[in-house]
């Protein structure tokens, strides 16, 4: 047996500080609130210690950025705007290894992907949006389309530093100013975003980013000073920010769960779509909104695909986040742990056949096998709830019509997956499914060229592309 | 059609007759050239180090098939290639040796010779190589003249021909005629993939040749550009996967040409293991067809041991 030795990128590269402070008007101040404790999911060991804002903080947060709004930024060229997030981009890039490491420590996720995905994605967010910055005149948006004022954002665990350059990237593109708030469990890669911010020169005020939980983000999203509202994270919380903003004229953008589906037809290329299964709900240790969680497959070839399915995921190695080698890290916190354990039990309850990958797993960390349930009905809990973890539910159909009817039949509707060998079905498809992206032969690709945003309970507004520039301009 | 071993019945009526195959080999699923390509290269982003690359350089000097397919060479030229298959680090005597020597017809008997009794085989490129442009009388003899002269293992070409306008039964027996011309020589279909260009059309050839009794399928000749790349490998070692879970036997691969590093090669074989199985990384079903591939192997292997790289100097040219 050829045993891959193990292969850990330094942590050391992550320069991690003890102590780390929120950045309210371009300095990085003390927090009132009280500091929390973030970390490595992979080790349970504390990583640092992150001060977090009490509700005072947040309004003087919001009042930097509407003075640095007022006196500078929506008063500045766009091509003086472009100049910045251009130097933000680079930055990134420069970073890119301390970025990985540190996102790779404090979330979980392989160093793979923090590498490959994560922070090449983050970059390239700023530089597509720095483009736009002195051409929104271009957009499709009116002749000369104004910013909307201050922007306050709220970003989920599953990829922090991402989140926070597809939130940040348009807003500072349009000439809004920002106050971002970066989920409680994953709080490290933000500042050090806000790091690169101040070493940019940015502007006092244009960017602030203030920790903390839950209460921290209502008491922003409240806030009467800001216009606009932009949160993704789980819909329950949506709602309450929905109802919350009902009869204010605050603009708002939600980007919410998903079940999506993931639909192999029989003449599929069998192979790359094992792969693209794969990707679908196991990338990112199946903590993405758009996880391909739902497998339809057609009938006729469900056992064969089953079987290729199960065989490739074997191959897939759990374990230490910072080894290159990794396929699937650490689940985040206990708490989501505690969630996938408990959606996995009622599938076994309903009556789903459970198969989990034989891999080992470490002995300290949350950490969640693969698993993949098949003879799975779309009465069962497993296939209606967002499980947001690497388990995978398979659901069969017999021809396109009903492909589509059980792919629609969710409250959410975020995005959807079709693997055919034919132009035609995939067209089809796409105009029947109820989803905000369809990636069809692929799955998980993301551009920020693309809009990116969902139906129904998964949200509304969307982020990226052209399209994703009205979130941020009163248009 | 005559069927080279006993087939499961549902590949057995693919070779019944033309029709059937072809109606067999269109209807193996697609191949998506995006996805396979991401996947090759993500899989190339593996980092293999210490014991565990120490282990796959050794491993891959074993699967070497030390080549020279020159219209210069000589008996000199041949002496020294089989010398240098037998000790490839003269100064290390704990290099494992290489699989096979692989050279023209007419070179057979001095590599045989110099290679009696040393387990390195003597493989030799038959069938008109490189482009297979010949009549079939002609090809058999090719090989017939191969195998008397010390040949164990036979590299044909396929006819790309008549595969690229659809005579997939005249392949086939081709194939199936060749292989009893081998008698036990091993067979190792060559495709030429970079003719074939599309992965359905790799896919569906490996099919072919597996169908007619081929014991190793081959990407290249290594004289048309693109040869062996990653990608194709992956559909290749797809294919001899498929063919044990649905026959039980194990066949071979060899990509051939355009592998001159270590990394590259220890690209391959984590290919091999994660897309075939473990049970591949075996000279017995995989090889690299290479020549300068293996002094890379030498200087990397000591740079292992030694702690500091070598040069080329360090190591015997042939």
């Amino acid at each position: 047996m050829w045993e891959y030795a193990p292969a850990p990128e330094s942590r050391d590269i992550a320069n991690l500080k003890p102590n780390y402070r929120m950045f309210v008007d371009g300095k990085f101040v003390e927090g009132s609130g009280e500091p929390l404790k973030t970390i490595n999911p992979a080790t349970e060991e504390v990583l640092a210690e992150v001060s977090t804002a009490s509700e005072s903080d947040v309004d003087s947060a919001v009042k930097a950025a509407r003075r640095a709004y007022d006196r500078v930024w929506s008063k500045m060229p766009g091509s003086e705007r472009a100049k910045y997030i251009y130097r933000i981009a680079r930055q990134i890039q420069e970073r890119g290894r301390e970025l990985a490491v540190l996102e790779s420590l404090d979330n979980g996720k392989p160093i793979k992907e923090s590498r490959d995905v994560d922070v090449p994605t983050a970059a390239s967010h700023f530089f597509y949006h720095a483009g736009w910055a002195d051409k929104l005149g271009y957009a499709g948006h009116g002749p000369d389309p104004k910013p909307l004022g201050v922007a306050g954002q709220v970003i989920p665990w599953n990829f922090p530093l991402l989140m926070a350059a597809w939130k940040i990237a348009p807003a500072l593109a349009c000439g809004n100013t920002v106050v971002l708030k970066p989920a409680e469990t994953t709080p490290l890669t933000a500042l050090v975003l806000a790091d690169i911010i101040q070493q940019c020169d940015l502007p006092p005020g244009v960017v602030n980013i203030i920790p903390g939980a839950g209460d921290v983000g209502a008491a922003l999203v409240g806030h009467t000073d800001v216009n606009k509202v932009a949160f993704t994270g789980s819909t329950d919380v949506g709602k309450v920010i929905q109802g919350q903003l009902a009869g204010t004229s605050k603009k708002l953008t939600l980007e919410l769960g998903g079940k999506a589906a993931n639909i192999v037809f029989d003449d599929a290329p069998l192979d790359q779509a094992v792969e693209g299964i794969v990707n679908g709900i196991f990338f990112n240790q199946g903590h993405v909104c758009c996880a391909g969680s739902r497998l339809l497959v057609q009938e006729s070839i469900a056992d064969e695909l089953i079987e290729k399915l199960h065989a490739r995921v074997s191959t897939l190695r759990v374990g230490d986040p910072l080894d290159k080698n990794t396929d699937v890290g650490a689940i985040n916190s206990r708490e989501q742990l505690t969630k996938i354990k408990e959606l996995t039990e009622s599938g076994e309850a309903e009556g789903a056949t459970r198969w989990t990958s034989e891999c080992s797993l470490p002995d300290k960390g949350f950490f969640f096998a693969p698993t993949v349930f098949s003879g799975v009905s779309q009465a069962m809990r497993i296939a209606r709830e967002e499980i947001f973890g690497p388990v995978l539910s398979v659901l069969t159909f017999r021809t396109p019509e009903e492909a589509v009817a059980k792919a629609n039949n969710t409250p959410y509707g975020l995005s959807a997956g079709v693997w055919t060998d034919k132009g035609s079905r995939i067209l089809w498809m796409a105009q029947r499914l109820r989803a905000g992206v369809v990636w069809s032969n692929t799955f998980n690709r993301f551009d920020p060229t693309a809009p990116f945003g969902g139906y129904q309970e998964s949200g509304f507004g969307r982020e990226g592309g052209r399209t994703g520039l009205e979130a941020y301009l009163d248009v | 059609m005559a069927a080279p071993t006993t087939l499961p019945s549902a590949l057995a009526d693919a070779v019944r007759d033309e029709s059937s195959l072809r109606r067999f080999l269109h209807g193996l699923p697609g191949v998506d050239q995006v996805g396979v390509e991401q996947r090759a290269a993500g899989l190339g982003t593996r980092s293999i180090k210490k014991a565990s690359k120490l282990y796959a350089i050794d491993l891959a000097i074993s699967m070497v098939d030390l080549t020279t397919l020159e219209g210069a060479d000589t008996h000199g030229k041949v002496r020294s290639l089989a010398a240098k298959a037998k000790r490839p680090d003269p100064e290390r005597p704990g290099v494992p040796k290489v699989a096979a020597v692989c050279v023209y017809p007419d070179m057979v008997k001095t590599a045989a010779d110099d290679l009696v009794g040393t387990g390195i085989n003597v493989a030799s490129v038959a069938t008109a190589f490189p482009s297979g442009r010949s009549t079939m009388d002609i090809k058999l003899a090719d090989t017939r003249f191969a195998v008397e002269q010390g040949a164990a293992e036979v590299d044909m070409v396929i006819d790309r021909g008549a595969f690229l306008s659809g005579r997939y039964g005249q392949v086939f027996e081709e194939i199936v005629k060749i292989k009893q011309a081998c008698g036990d020589a091993h067979l190792k279909v060559i495709l030429e993939t970079g003719e074939l260009v599309t992965y359905d059309n790799v896919r569906r050839a490996s099919w072919l040749a597996l169908l007619a009794g081929g014991d190793f399928i081959k990407t290249s000749t290594g004289k048309v550009q693109p040869a062996a790349t990653l990608p194709v490998t992956h559909v290749m070692l797809q294919a001899v996967r498929d063919w044990k879970d649905q026959t039980g036997e194990l066949r071979g691969v060899k990509p051939a040409g355009g592998i001159r590093t270590t990394k590259d090669a220890i690209k391959y074989l984590v290919a091999v293991h994660e897309v075939a199985g473990p049970e591949w990384l075996d000279p017995n079903l995989f090889r690299f067809g290479a020549s300068t591939l293996l002094n890379d192997l030498l200087m990397q292997r000591r740079t292992q041991l030694d702690g500091h790289y070598s040069g080329p100097d360090y190591v015997t040219v042939d």
